[in-house]
């Protein structure tokens, strides 16, 4: 067994909220090994968003440590951050936020872009053909079903060739036959690159079809 | 539901807060509050006037003449209506110094007085002492008093000898104050005063020496001024005299701030158009919010009426707080201030509250809050509820249906036709609101044509691998895109400062450079019969002259066209609005060529005939055929238009609107005028010819007048730029609208550009691309429109040739980058700032 992709070690993370600080994940310690799938589930507030949140470095933790493919996330810079995103990192959410002034062929080819691929839009159009989008490559977002804009969110998480794919409770905004749909894609892009999966959902169902599952409650693991 | 449920919703509705409304209200006050200023200004300005009328006139009432004075019959009459009278009389000679010495002249406008001067008011003088002293004769020499800047120009010290014409006079002293002195009489040089009687030797005011004299009457303070007024225009118009009194006592000052109010009211409703991009842009914002309520209303059963009444009243009351705000910026600020400067002020100027500026502006907003309020209201009222339901943020498009857009062409007509009503200049107001109009289309059209440029460029080959400058133009080409409020704000701003710029530009260079490379070295006037020729010898002999150009002049005041009174033929045109110089010849003159009729034979000894400029003819109306009428030294004389010219006045040879035909006139009392051509160097040993061989003869240095007209247009300009300052500010304040309404927007696009792996400096590159190249394309439109509307004034107005300048260009397109990308970046620092999982975590 290798070193572990992600690892946790009595991670804390704090909020202020207007009545004062409000505790959100309070010491999570975990190691998620190479190609893992992780199913993350929990009751609405328990912290599962926010401990993704953390993984991805969008979130500083407050206490605690958290590296990632042995990079210490928790000292680096949010431009550091941001780099070491582009180069390694997929993330996928449950509201798509896909950037609305730019087509589908554009959001997928961004990251890419980002990370200096000369290949980026070559890339981009094989990523939304491997989704079925192809023919809707220049509609922008606001021209997209919420189940087409997951589709691109997809293909824009995984044009890089992660290591690591976060997703969000990417089925949260969808009905059940396209969110199915949405679960295979992410289950087959993972098993085609090979990436380290992090689900938060809140079926039970879906978090079964990962290697293991954790259950967060008040902010910890149960 | 009824007006009242609107009223009640509206009121519900409103109870959130004005904070999208911010930039709305900063639009609206900002141009209601300049144009209530310029306006409060304007009336305290008149006031002033009013309230020294008589002192500023020199008398109750005045009768003037040109080129002559009252003869016995007028005198009688000036004598039986006043309390007293005073006799005036001014022209411009030289004033020379050490004339026996070393000579230098100085070109002067003397006034000479008689004892009863000044009927009202003080001459302060420096050494303080009484006018009448200061001029009287000591020791056998006559007193003269000067305006500073002469004393200083020819260094002289109280108690020097100076000459006008062939009499010396002592220096006793400096004029710190005249109260009759008037914008009018600002002309060339500084003034001289001295007594009329002590000229009598002077050589000066020979027969057609031009000069006016002028009769002020201290009148009863119950005098009848309409009848007295009527019976002196009855008896001295048709003989060249012209009557004023106090109920307009300064008409020059009061029509040159009129004039100039008029054009910055203008500017100030092209700020009004720029504010009201701004008003629609906040508009269309705050409804593109509402959607989800509008859509929830039509659906509980509201018709369009209804939401639109209820949106209307929300708008509406916001509307008038911004008016209410301007008026008492735009009223207050000068009620408080004028009182503080109004002693520093070289005109007097009445400080208060005055409503019918504050009416007009408030009228003026509240007219362009609804024409650009309308617009997107209309739009947003006439989506089915599904529709709404279905509308992204921002995005409510279309055309509003014809009764909408039929009330916005009502509103519009209703407010260019105040403006023209109330500027007292109709063709100028309609032609302002034509280019406003025009360039706003202008704008629209480069918005749409930019977006969809950035789309397509956004798309290219080339953009691959460039994500920040393709991330700038995918936001400028994309939806929401900024670039409609942008480019129209800052574009019609900047369109009004590149063609006040240019225009100026090109006034400038040509009265500064290109004008003294072709005009003469001076005009020299009062040049008698007899010494033409001696003169024009004189001049060559010097060896330093190339051209001495001539020709008789006189002056006179066209008083009939065709037996009918001119006046009411023609209204004020400023052909028939006073005396113009009149001359004759016997062969066409140089720079003039006859475009209609026929020039008369050189022998000609028929009825006196006319030539007529072409132009002026063509403004009026005059035929070939027409009489017309000029009184000449109190005499009448008539004459047939023979034909018409075409003159070149851009190169100040000599050009007279009229000339007639020699048998008429050859044998009237006048002098010549005269063009002398040299080179700069000899413009001294020149003056110092005339002064010793022809001490009454005044040379006009071309130089002075052109550093005088220089010097007025730099007083204009910083007047107009003022207003245009105004104009940009607005502009600014639409800019930072439009970034605030897109800021939300930036945060999340920030957020999910450093989830995807951008760095800070990366978006920040892409949000500054984005603003500049926004603000770039507004430049480089407004430099277009500002070039062809600074080409129309040149071309049409001016009458002169256009040239583009490079470096006002450059400027005005910088600066409409750079503005933008200030406004843009004073919003960039928050999606820099905020880390992406408070973004992305509250956004579902």
């Amino acid at each position: 067994m290798g070193s572990p992709v992600l690892s946790l070690n009595n991670v804390q993370l704090t909020l202020q909220g207007n009545a004062g600080p409000v505790p959100i994940l309070r010491g999570i310690s975990l190691n998620v090994e190479a190609g893992e799938s992780i199913g993350l589930t929990g009751p609405s507030g328990s912290g599962k968003s926010s401990l993704l949140m953390l993984m991805g470095g969008l979130e500083s933790v407050t206490n605690g440590t958290l590296s990632a493919l042995g990079q210490d996330l928790t000292k680096m810079s949010e431009d550091d951050l941001a780099r070491f995103r582009r180069n390694n990192m997929g993330i996928v959410f449950q509201s798509f936020h896909l950037i609305p002034t730019m087509t589908a062929l554009e959001n997928v080819a961004t990251p890419l872009e980002l990370a200096g691929d000369k290949d980026a839009y070559k890339k981009a159009e094989a990523e939304l053909e491997a989704v079925g989008l192809a023919n809707r490559a220049d509609h922008y977002p606001s021209q997209l079903s919420g189940g087409e804009q997951q589709r691109v969110a997809l293909a824009r998480a995984a044009a890089p060739r992660p290591k690591i794919l976060l997703a969000d409770e990417p089925t949260g905004n969808l009905d059940t036959a396209t969110g199915e749909t949405i679960i295979d894609l992410l289950f087959n892009l993972r098993d085609r690159h090979g990436a380290t999966l992090i689900l938060v959902t809140h079926s039970p169902e879906l978090a079964a079809r990962c290697d293991r599952r954790l259950e967060l409650r008040d902010g910890a693991i149960a | 539901m009824s007006l009242r449920h609107a009223a009640i919703i509206a009121k519900r509705e409103l109870r959130g807060g004005l904070s999208g409304f911010r930039i709305f209200l900063l639009c609206l006050l900002l141009g209601v509050a300049a144009i209530a200023g310029i306006g409060t200004i304007r009336a305290a300005i008149d006031a002033g006037l009013g309230g020294e009328a008589a002192s500023l006139l020199g008398g109750d009432a005045e009768i003037h003449f040109t080129h002559r004075n009252a003869n016995e019959a007028e005198r009688t009459w000036i004598a039986a209506n006043s309390l007293e009278a005073s006799e005036i009389i001014t022209f411009r000679s030289m004033i020379q110094a050490r004339a026996d010495t070393a000579p230098e002249l100085s070109l002067s406008q003397v006034k000479a007085v008689d004892t009863n001067y000044p009927l009202y008011g003080t001459v302060e003088l420096e050494p303080a002492q009484p006018l009448q002293d200061a001029l009287a004769v000591r020791d056998g020499m006559p007193g003269l008093v000067l305006h500073p800047t002469q004393i200083d120009r020819l260094k002289l010290q109280i108690g020097d000898t100076l000459r006008l014409g062939t009499q010396d006079f002592q220096l006793r002293a400096a004029i710190l104050t005249e109260p009759d002195s008037s914008l009018s009489d600002l002309g060339l040089g500084p003034r001289t005063m001295v007594l009329a009687s002590a000229l009598e030797n002077s050589g000066l005011l020979g027969a057609g020496t031009l000069f006016e004299s002028r009769y002020r009457m201290r009148l009863p303070i119950d005098a009848d001024l309409p009848a007295l007024a009527a019976d002196a225009t009855a008896r001295f118009e048709t003989n060249g005299g012209r009557w004023q009194d106090r109920r307009n006592g300064a008409p020059g000052i009061s029509e040159v701030v009129n004039r100039l109010s008029s054009f910055l009211v203008l500017v100030g409703l092209a700020g009004m158009a720029v504010g009201g991009v701004g008003v629609s842009a906040a508009v269309r914002a705050y409804l593109a919010k509402k959607t989800d309520t509008i859509a929830t209303l039509k659906s509980l059963g509201a018709t369009r009426g209804t939401i639109f009444a209820t949106y209307l009243l929300q708008i509406g009351a916001l509307a008038l707080l911004g008016i209410f705000i301007g008026l008492l910026l735009g009223g207050g600020i000068p009620a408080l201030l004028i009182p503080v400067f109004a002693d520093q002020l070289p005109i007097p100027i009445e400080g208060g509250l005055y409503p019918a500026p504050l009416m007009e502006a408030a009228a003026y907003g509240i007219l362009t809050a609804l024409i650009f309020s309308i617009w997107p209201l209309a739009r947003a009222v006439d989506i089915s509820p599904a529709g709404l339901f279905r509308e992204i943020s921002g995005k409510v498009g279309g055309w509003p249906r014809w009764p909408y857009l039929v009330l916005v062409l009502l509103l519009t007509a209703g407010l260019i036709g105040l403006a023209a009503n109330a500027s007292g200049t109709p063709m100028l107001t309609l032609w302002a609101a034509g280019g406003i109009i025009l360039a706003l289309v202008i704008l629209a059209l480069t918005a749409l044509l930019t977006k969809f440029a950035a789309r397509r460029l956004a798309r290219s080959r080339f953009m691959q691998g460039r994500p920040a400058l393709r991330l700038a133009l995918g936001a400028i080409g994309g939806p929401s895109s900024e670039a409609a409020s942008v480019v129209l704000s800052l574009g019609l701003g900047l369109t009004v400062l590149a063609s006040i710029g240019q225009i100026d530009a090109n006034l400038r260079t040509t009265i500064t450079q290109e004008l003294p490379g072709r005009a003469p070295a001076f005009f020299v006037m009062d040049i008698q019969k007899d010494q033409m020729e001696p003169f024009r010898t004189a001049m060559l002999a010097s060896g330093a002259v190339e051209k001495v150009g001539a020709a008789p002049m006189l002056r006179g005041i066209i008083t009939e066209i065709n037996g009918v009174n001119a006046k009411e033929v023609v209204g004020d045109h400023w052909v028939v609005s006073g005396d113009r110089g009149i001359t004759y010849s016997a062969t066409v003159p140089e720079n003039s060529t006859v475009v209609e009729g026929e020039w008369w034979p050189e022998d000609y000894s028929g009825p006196p005939l006319m030539s007529f400029s072409a132009d002026e003819a063509a403004e009026i109306g005059l035929q070939i055929g027409d009489e017309i009428t000029v009184n000449i030294m109190g005499r009448d004389l008539t004459a047939k238009i023979a034909n018409l010219r075409q003159l070149a006045f851009s190169d100040m040879s000599l050009n007279f609107v009229m000339v007639w035909s020699p048998n008429a006139l050859s044998n009237a009392p006048h002098t010549f005028l005269s063009t002398v051509y040299a080179e700069r160097s000899a413009e001294g040993s020149l003056l110092g010819i005339i002064a010793k061989d022809f001490p009454n003869i005044t040379a006009i240095p071309v130089r002075d007048a052109i550093e005088k007209i220089s010097s007025t247009l730099d007083s204009l300009s910083s007047a107009i730029r003022w207003g245009a300052g105004a104009t940009l500010l607005t502009g600014f304040v639409v800019l930072i609208g439009a970034a605030a309404a897109g800021a939300e927007a930036r945060i999340f696009e920030a957020a999910v550009l450093k989830t995807l792996g951008a760095t800070r400096r990366k978006i920040l590159l892409s949000f500054a691309l984005r603003a500049l190249m926004l603000g770039a394309a507004a430049g480089l439109v407004a430099l277009a429109a500002g070039s062809g509307a600074a080409w129309a004034v040149m071309k049409f107005v001016m009458d002169s040739d256009f040239s583009l300048f490079w470096g006002a260009a450059i400027a005005i397109v910088a600066g409409g980058a750079l503005a933008n990308l200030v406004a843009s970046l004073a919003f960039a620092w928050r999606p820099l700032a905020t880390k992406p999982a408070q973004i992305l975590r509250n956004r579902t």
